[in-house]
């Protein structure tokens, strides 16, 4: 009886239920992120302490030179296993500006639990002057703020050129002389199509400039051949494929305090972890208490349903 | 169905001076009567009131902690998300209560849509229906404004762009709207007044919704008017717990989103600072104007583009007069049905052209599907109306079940009690 509704309805719902941008933009973008089993991903996800301060190592060693955190202060490393006077410490061997002072002068001090990660450069123009002119961004919400969260930070980490398999950079040529090819064939219609006019104009007498032919692509067969800014490096993951950022993480880059060897792979889990800490901090808060919450709403709206039946049963 | 009644001698004090209690009951008391064969699909006006209730709820708190500044604003969200006690829980209902605010009313707009609920004499409560459409997407629209991220700047500049399509008078409405010469702190001010107070002015064309509605009552699944008190139960008990369960499943459901993917429905580029010099690769409006968007974008002239959009929401409101058909439940017009189903998935395909640049395929896809919304209501409706042979109604709500030829007009009635 009410097929039409109901089918009308679950049309809608699956709009909602469907990533609306999901083909389109596959299409247009590189290879296929890499996915890790993170152990904060599942309804049950925590973060992993032993992660997370490895993360925070890589950060301070390697990545802080170049990249902000501003949203996270020191006080927040107690998320990460830290003790309070641990926290004093770590903070105490950053310089930061404080003031002005009684006597109006701004003075350096060392860090305190409640500062905040000091940025890198003073100013945007600053760091883009350090960067051949790409400001690094902050890493405080790098892991919300692209599309593959945690993995898009690995995979940029791991998507340099000595780094990447031959089958993905395979893949990325192919991808590109195709796209050029799909570009050389729509362009040759276009171009065939003012010829034409252009021929029937001079025919006629009138005056007309001859349309330039469109020059027919090469194949993409190495990285040079994708035509890179000089400034820019390539990077499987990136968009466009070149990025201002070197290569940052090399083999044993960092010695970890736990003895875990310092690959690439794992530097890069890490601080692809840590970032994911820094950019939601709650994650185990609001997982824990969903748990707690979903289970109240069940019963409770168990008990609610039972209620409506008794309050129906003299209805027909 | 009776009067109000009480022993309480508080409630007898306050009910002589100010008649509160009675009011409450013939509102959604025992003294309302409803028709007894309402489905769970009249349950989304009650739950659209109830999310109406939790934004506003959700938004107040969050205003005692937010900076209305471009320089301030996306620092003091994150300050809620991470410092202010359970700051992230208040910041993700509220974001994620807008999406659900719109699946329940698109719900309970198809709803409306189905039953013929906008036919006479429901005509001006569907229009206040309307009224409350537009103003929720204002709403929503300067809300995503005020988080301050590049989806927010740019969208809110793509949204007030299309106001210089207006002849003559464009380039300066822009100029007003904005306070300025471009999307600045004077236009996310204004955006935060105007913000915190659409939503009192929903609660106060709900207030006119339901005060339309109580002069007729529901419509109910079959689209006939109850014929006597056999036809009716009290709003309270029956309603009042069956709208409580169907609560309880919304929050559940809502819950599972806010607590295990509160960023789904969102674009992470509203994580990145605002920034007027780097234009995002796509700017794409929040899922529930998707539709819309993609009608605006259709037409590849900005001015018809802009009509088109403002028209798929006018048609709307001359829709009582567009469909002429005295039958008011789809449940009995076989021809209506099927275009029924198709306008849904129109929508649907216009919400995934929205998601998508338009260009190729996705251009021409949308320029169908835009033609098609429009062909719905203002040919296919009118003429179903005349064209249409509807299926023989039952002749009341407690003898839906036909046995057969019009004999059954004079058939008795069921009446209510326990049989
Ligand atoms: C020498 C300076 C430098 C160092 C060291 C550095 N970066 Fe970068 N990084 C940059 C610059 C510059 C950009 C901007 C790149 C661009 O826009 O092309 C960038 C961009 C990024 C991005 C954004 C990519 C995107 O999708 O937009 C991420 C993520 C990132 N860096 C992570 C890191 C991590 C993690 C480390 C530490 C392991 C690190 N960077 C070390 C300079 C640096
Ligand atoms: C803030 C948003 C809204 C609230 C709080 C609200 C509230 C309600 C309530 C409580 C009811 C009675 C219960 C029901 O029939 O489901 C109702 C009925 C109705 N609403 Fe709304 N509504 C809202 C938006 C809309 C919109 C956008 C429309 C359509 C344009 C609409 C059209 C109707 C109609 C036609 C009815 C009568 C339905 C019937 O009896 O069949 N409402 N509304």
């Amino acid at each position: 009886m009410r097929k039409g509704l109901l089918f009308g309805l679950a049309a809608l719902a699956a709009s909602a239920s469907l990533p609306l941008a999901g083909p389109a933009v596959a299409a247009e973008e590189g290879p296929a992120l890499p996915k890790l089993e993170w152990s904060f991903d599942g309804p049950f996800g925590t973060y992993d302490r032993q992660s997370l301060q490895r993360g925070l190592q890589v950060y301070r060693e390697v990545c802080s030179s170049c990249h902000g955190l501003k949203y996270v202060a020191f006080r927040n490393l107690a998320d990460l296993g830290y003790s309070e006077d641990e926290i004093k410490a770590f903070a105490a061997e950053y310089t930061v500006t404080d003031g002005p002072d009684d006597d109006g002068e701004m003075f350096e001090r060392p860090g305190a639990a409640s500062d905040y990660f000091p940025a890198p450069f003073p100013n945007e123009k600053a760091a883009a002057a350090a960067n051949s002119g790409a400001v690094p961004p902050d890493l405080s919400l790098m892991a919300k703020a692209r599309a593959g969260g945690a993995d898009h930070i690995h995979g940029i980490l791991t998507g340099y050129e000595d780094l990447v398999p031959d089958a993905v950079l395979q893949s990325i040529f192919e991808h590109e002389t195709m796209k050029n090819e799909e570009k050389y064939e729509a362009d040759l219609a276009e171009y065939n199509d003012k010829l034409e006019a252009y021929n029937d104009k001079v025919e006629a007498g009138e005056q007309a400039r001859r349309p330039l032919e469109p020059v027919q692509p090469q194949p993409i067969e190495s990285i040079e051949d994708l035509g890179l800014a000089e400034v820019s490096n390539f990077n499987a993951y990136f968009p466009g494929y070149g990025i201002a950022m070197a290569q940052p993480l090399y083999e044993d880059g960092v010695a970890y305090a736990d003895g875990t060897p310092a690959t690439i792979d794992q530097m890069a889990a890490d601080v692809s972890h840590f970032l994911m800490w820094a950019a939601e901090p709650k994650l185990e808060d609001r997982k824990g208490a969903g748990i707690k919450v979903l289970i109240f709403l069940v019963v409770f709206t168990g008990v609610l349903y039972a209620a409506k039946r008794k309050v129906w049963k003299d209805v027909h | 169905m009776s009067g109000f009644q009480t022993n309480s001698r508080v409630i007898k004090w306050i009910e002589y001076r100010m008649p509160v209690f009675s009011f409450l009951n013939h509102s959604i008391g025992a003294g309302y009567p409803a028709p007894k064969n309402l489905s769970y699909m009249w349950n989304f006006g009650s739950l659209a009131g109830f999310t109406l209730v939790i934004m506003i709820v959700t938004g107040i708190l969050l205003a005692m902690q937010y900076t209305a500044h471009v320089d301030y604003a996306f620092d003091s969200v994150e300050r809620i998300m991470r410092d202010v006690n359970f700051g992230w829980l208040l910041r993700y209902i509220h974001m994620n209560g807008a999406s659900f605010f719109f699946i329940v009313v698109y719900i309970h707009m198809f709803r409306g849509l189905y039953y013929g609920s906008y036919k006479a004499p429901r005509e001006l409560l569907w229009i206040l229906g309307v009224v409350i459409l537009l103003l929720m997407m204002m709403t929503a629209f300067m809300g995503y404004v005020l988080p301050w991220g590049q989806m927010s700047f740019w969208g809110a500049k793509v949204i007030t762009n299309l106001f210089s399509a207006v002849p003559i008078f464009g380039e300066g409405i822009v100029t007003w709207l904005w306070g300025g010469f471009t999307v600045d702190n004077p236009t996310l001010n204004r955006f935060y007044a105007l913000h915190y107070l659409m939503p009192f002015v929903i609660v106060a064309v709900v207030v006119l919704h339901i005060w339309a509605l109580h002069q007729f009552g529901s419509n109910n699944p079959l689209g006939i008017d109850p014929k006597g008190p056999q036809d009716k139960i009290p709003f309270h008990p029956y309603y009042t717990a069956k709208d409580s369960f169907g609560m309880g499943v919304f929050l559940i459901v809502f819950a599972a989103v806010i607590f295990y993917l509160p960023n789904y429905m969102g674009h992470p580029d509203n994580y990145i600072p605002a920034d007027p010099l780097a234009t995002p690769a796509h700017i794409v409006p929040e899922w529930y104007f998707l539709p819309f968007y993609a009608i605006l974008r259709a037409i590849p002239d900005k001015l018809l583009g802009v009509i088109a959009m403002f028209g798929s929401i006018a048609v709307l409101f001359v829709l009582p007069w567009l469909d002429r058909s005295p039958v008011k439940s789809g449940r009995f017009r076989p021809i209506f049905r099927i275009f029924f189903v198709l306008l849904a998935i129109d929508v649907v395909v216009l919400g995934f052209v929205g998601a998508n640049p338009p260009e190729g395929a996705w251009l021409i896809t949308g320029q169908i599907a835009t033609f098609w919304y429009f062909l719905h209501f203002l040919v296919v409706l009118p003429l179903l109306g005349v064209f249409e042979r509807p299926k023989p109604l039952p002749t009341s709500i407690s003898e839906p079940v036909l046995k057969g030829g019009g004999s059954l007009a004079g058939a008795p009635a069921k009446p209510m009690e326990k049989a």
